[in-house]
C-alpha cells in the first residue's frame, strides 16, 4: 500500500464539501446531471445538480430514465456522454492562417486547456481514458492539448453500483471495480447503515483533498458493504463478450457472411463511434473569410462510418456499409491490440444502447464465433 | 497556451514549378528551417494550400539537396489541383517529414529492383538519386517503370539519361499505345519474370497503384524473392500524419507512421481484401 492510500466515510454533506474543495482549487467540476431525458456530463457546483433518485433502463437501441426510491446519487449506468468530450473536445480550433500578399502567417488558435475535476468516473471509463492516453500520448507524437488537459485533471472515480442492460465491463476485465488511475474513488453505500460514501484516496492530491472533508473512520462493515456493491454489480451485467481470442477470431474471418448480415441492419450513422469512450478518429475542416485573407483550421470528431473518411483520389476505399462496420469492429476489438497493446473496447455498452437499430457487438462477435469455419478462432 | 502543435504548418515559398505531364507538376519549395531539410527517400510532407486544405505528398527530389524540396503532384482533388496552380513565390504550408523511408542502408550489398507505376515513380526518384550517388554500395540496379500510355511517362529526360548509363538497367512499359510507340507494351507485373533477378540477393521497392503493387509483389514472390525483401509504398487518406486521426488505417497499419513504406510481410493478407 502506498502512503497516499487511505479510506474514510463521508455523507452527502461530505460530497458537497468535496465539490467545494475542488472548486476552491480552481477546477471546473464536471459530473452527471439530467438533460434532455438522459444522464450527461457537464460542469456543476452543487450536489443538487446530480441525478439523485434516478436510474436508467438500457437495452439495444433503448434508453429511458426511471425514478428510484432509495435516493442514490449515482444509481444509473453510463449515459451517452463520456469523458473524452472534455479531454478531447468534439470541436477544437487549431490555427489560423493569414495571407498578406505572397506571405502566409500561422497563428496558434487553441484555447488554454481547462483544468477539470471529473466526478463519478466508472471503471470502464477509467480504462477508456487509459486507452486514449496510449493513443494520444503513447507514441512519437503526443497531442499537446490532450496531454495538458489530461495532466491537469483530478479524477473522482466511482465503484459501480448499477450495471446497465448493455454493460459487459466484467467480461472485458475493465470493471466494475476501480483499481487504479484515480485521485479519489467513491463507493455509494445504501445498505447496512445510513446513506454514505466510502472514499479511497489514490494519489497525494487525492489524500490532501480527502483530509479536508468532514469524515469518519472506516469500519469493517463499511468495507464489507462496499465489496458487496461491486460484487452485486459484477453479477448483474446485462451482456457478456464471448470468452475467446477475439483478435484471432475476427482477423481470421474478414470475409465471414456475418458482415453482410450486419450491413443489412447498420445505418452507417456513426452513433456508436460518437458515444464510444475510446473512438478517437478526427478530421480537420477549413473555413475562410470572404476577403480571402484569413483561413481557420478546426479539428472535429470523425467516424469511420462516413463515406468521406476513406476518400482517396476519386473515391472512398470503403464504399459499402459492410466494409465500414467491419473496419469499426475489427479495429475496436482486434487491430487495436496490435496498435496499442489492449482491446479498444471497455464493455461500457454505449454502442449497443445508442445504436438506433440496436446492433449489439457482443452478439455480432458471438455470431461469428459460433459459425466460424476456422475452428472458432482457436487457431490462426 | 499548450505547447507547440505538430498540426501547425510552416510557411514556405514556391521556388520553381515545372510541368511534367498534362495535369502533373513538380514544385520546388523552400525547405524551411535546416533541421527540417533532411528527409529519407520514401517519406512525405503534409502540404497546405491557403483556404483549400492539406494533403500528404512524397518527396520527389534529391535527398542530398539542402536548399529545396521537390514535390510532384497530379491534380486529382481540390488540394492537389490548387497545389499544381501555385505560382512561383506563392506561400504554402508544410509540415513533416513524416513516415518511414525505403530501407536504403539495409539494402546495401544487394541487387535493387525499383518498380514504379504511373506517378509512383516520384517517391522512388530520391532512391535513384541516392543509389546512383553511392553506386558502389549496391549490386545490379534495375528500374522497371510502367504507365498507362506514353503520354503518362514522368521525368522523360531523366529516364533517357538513366537509360544511357551502363550501371543502371531501365525498362519502361506502357499498358497501351499507338503504333508510334517503339517501346514495350504490357503491364508491369507481366514483365517481372523477364527481368532475370538473382532472387536470393534482390530487394524490391514498389510504388504505384495498389493493384499494380499487389500483382507485382505476387510476380516477385513467384520469381523467388523473399517476402521480407519486398517493400511497398502505401497510400491512404490522412488528416494528421501523426497517428492520431485514424484515417490512414489499413488493417492494423497506420500508413502515416508505420508506413508509407512497408515490408510485404506486414501487408500480406491485407492487399487481397476488398475495401479494407
Amino acid at each position: 500500500m502506498d502512503d497516499y492510500n487511505d479510506t474514510a466515510v463521508i455523507t452527502s454533506e461530505g460530497l458537497q464539501c468535496l465539490i467545494e474543495a475542488l472548486l476552491n482549487r480552481s477546477y471546473q467540476v464536471v459530473g452527471p446531471q439530467i438533460r434532455d431525458q438522459a444522464i450527461v456530463y457537464d460542469t456543476l457546483t452543487d450536489i443538487d445538480q446530480l441525478p439523485q433518485g434516478w436510474s436508467d433502463e438500457q437495452d439495444g437501441g433503448h434508453y429511458r430514465l426511471r425514478p428510484r426510491a432509495d435516493g442514490a446519487y449515482f444509481g444509473y449506468a453510463v449515459g451517452p456522454h463520456s469523458w473524452k468530450r472534455f479531454l478531447y473536445p468534439p470541436h477544437q480550433s487549431l490555427w489560423q492562417a493569414n495571407k498578406d500578399g505572397d506571405r502566409l502567417y500561422f497563428k496558434d488558435e487553441r484555447p488554454d486547456p481547462p483544468r477539470f475535476a471529473f466526478l463519478g468516473v466508472r471503471a470502464c471509463e477509467l480504462n477508456a481514458i487509459a486507452i486514449q492516453d496510449r493513443v494520444f500520448m503513447g507514441d512519437a507524437y503526443s497531442d499537446p492539448d490532450y496531454q495538458a488537459r489530461r495532466e491537469g485533471t483530478f479524477i473522482v472515480a466511482l465503484n459501480c453500483s448499477e450495471a446497465g442492460g448493455t454493460c459487459f465491463c466484467a467480461s472485458m476485465a475493465c470493471g466494475p471495480e476501480v483499481k487504479t488511475g484515480f485521485d479519489l474513488a467513491l463507493t455509494e453505500l445504501l445498505n447496512e447503515g445510513p446513506h454514505r460514501f466510502l472514499v479511497e484516496s489514490g494519489s497525494p492530491a487525492g489524500l490532501e483533498v480527502m483530509a479536508e472533508l468532514p469524515r469518519r473512520n472506516t469500519t469493517r462493515a463499511d468495507l464489507q458493504a462496499a465489496w458487496a456493491v461491486v460484487e452485486n454489480t459484477r453479477r448483474s451485467m446485462g451482456r457478456t463478450m464471448p470468452d475467446t481470442d477475439i483478435p484471432a477470431l475476427l482477423l481470421d474471418n474478414l470475409t465471414h457472411p456475418r458482415w453482410d448480415d450486419v450491413a443489412q441492419r447498420c445505418l452507417s450513422c456513426a452513433n456508436c463511434t460518437m458515444v464510444c469512450p475510446t473512438c478517437f478518429c478526427s478530421t480537420v475542416e477549413d473555413s475562410s473569410d470572404l476577403a480571402g485573407t484569413t483561413a481557420e483550421r478546426h479539428r472535429r470528431w470523425d467516424s469511420c462510418f462516413t463515406a468521406d473518411f476513406s476518400y482517396l483520389h476519386g473515391g472512398s476505399v470503403r464504399q459499402s456499409t459492410r466494409s465500414r462496420y467491419r473496419q469499426w469492429m475489427t479495429h475496436k476489438l482486434a487491430t487495436w491490440v496490435e496498435q496499442f497493446g489492449s482491446s479498444g473496447c471497455v464493455g461500457c455498452g454505449r454502442c449497443i444502447t445508442w445504436c438506433p437499430v440496436g446492433i449489439d457487438l457482443t452478439e455480432e462477435v458471438r455470431a461469428i464465433h459460433d459459425t466460424s469455419p476456422k475452428g472458432k478462432g482457436e487457431a490462426r | 497556451m499548450p505547447p507547440p502543435d505538430f498540426m501547425m504548418p510552416m510557411p514556405v515559398k514556391v521556388m520553381q514549378r515545372r510541368q511534367e505531364l498534362a495535369t502533373t507538376w513538380t514544385l520546388d519549395v523552400e525547405t524551411g528551417p535546416d533541421e527540417l531539410a533532411a528527409f529519407t527517400p520514401g517519406q512525405f510532407n503534409m502540404l497546405y494550400v491557403f483556404g483549400v486544405g492539406e494533403i500528404p505528398v512524397s518527396f520527389s527530389g534529391d535527398p542530398a539537396g539542402r536548399d529545396r524540396h521537390c514535390f510532384t503532384v497530379r491534380a486529382v482533388g481540390p488540394v492537389s489541383r490548387a497545389l499544381t496552380e501555385l505560382p512561383i513565390a506563392a506561400s504554402l504550408g508544410k509540415r513533416g517529414p513524416y513516415g518511414t523511408g525505403w530501407p536504403l542502408a539495409a539494402a546495401e550489398g544487394a541487387d535493387l529492383a525499383l518498380i514504379a507505376g504511373g506517378l509512383g515513380l516520384a517517391p522512388l526518384r530520391p532512391v535513384l538519386y541516392h543509389v546512383l550517388r553511392y553506386r558502389q554500395r549496391y549490386g545490379r540496379i534495375t528500374l522497371l517503370y510502367g504507365t498507362r500510355s506514353p503520354s503518362d511517362i514522368l521525368f522523360r529526360d531523366e529516364l533517357d539519361g538513366w537509360r544511357r548509363r551502363q550501371d543502371l538497367e531501365v525498362r519502361v512499359t506502357v499498358d497501351h499505345a499507338g503504333s508510334e510507340w517503339p517501346g514495350q507494351v504490357g503491364v508491369v507485373p507481366a514483365l517481372v519474370p523477364t527481368l532475370g533477378f538473382d532472387a536470393s540477393n534482390t530487394v524490391a521497392f514498389l510504388c504505384g497503384p495498389e493493384v499494380m503493387m499487389r500483382l507485382t509483389a505476387s510476380a516477385l514472390l513467384d520469381a523467388g524473392l523473399a517476402p521480407a525483401g519486398i517493400y511497398l509504398s502505401m497510400e491512404r487518406n490522412m488528416k494528421c500524419a501523426l497517428g492520431h486521426c485514424g484515417h490512414c488505417q489499413f488493417g492494423g497499419v497506420f500508413v502515416c507512421k508505420d508506413g508509407p513504406v512497408l515490408p510485404y510481410p506486414r501487408l500480406r493478407g491485407l492487399l487481397s481484401l476488398q475495401e479494407l
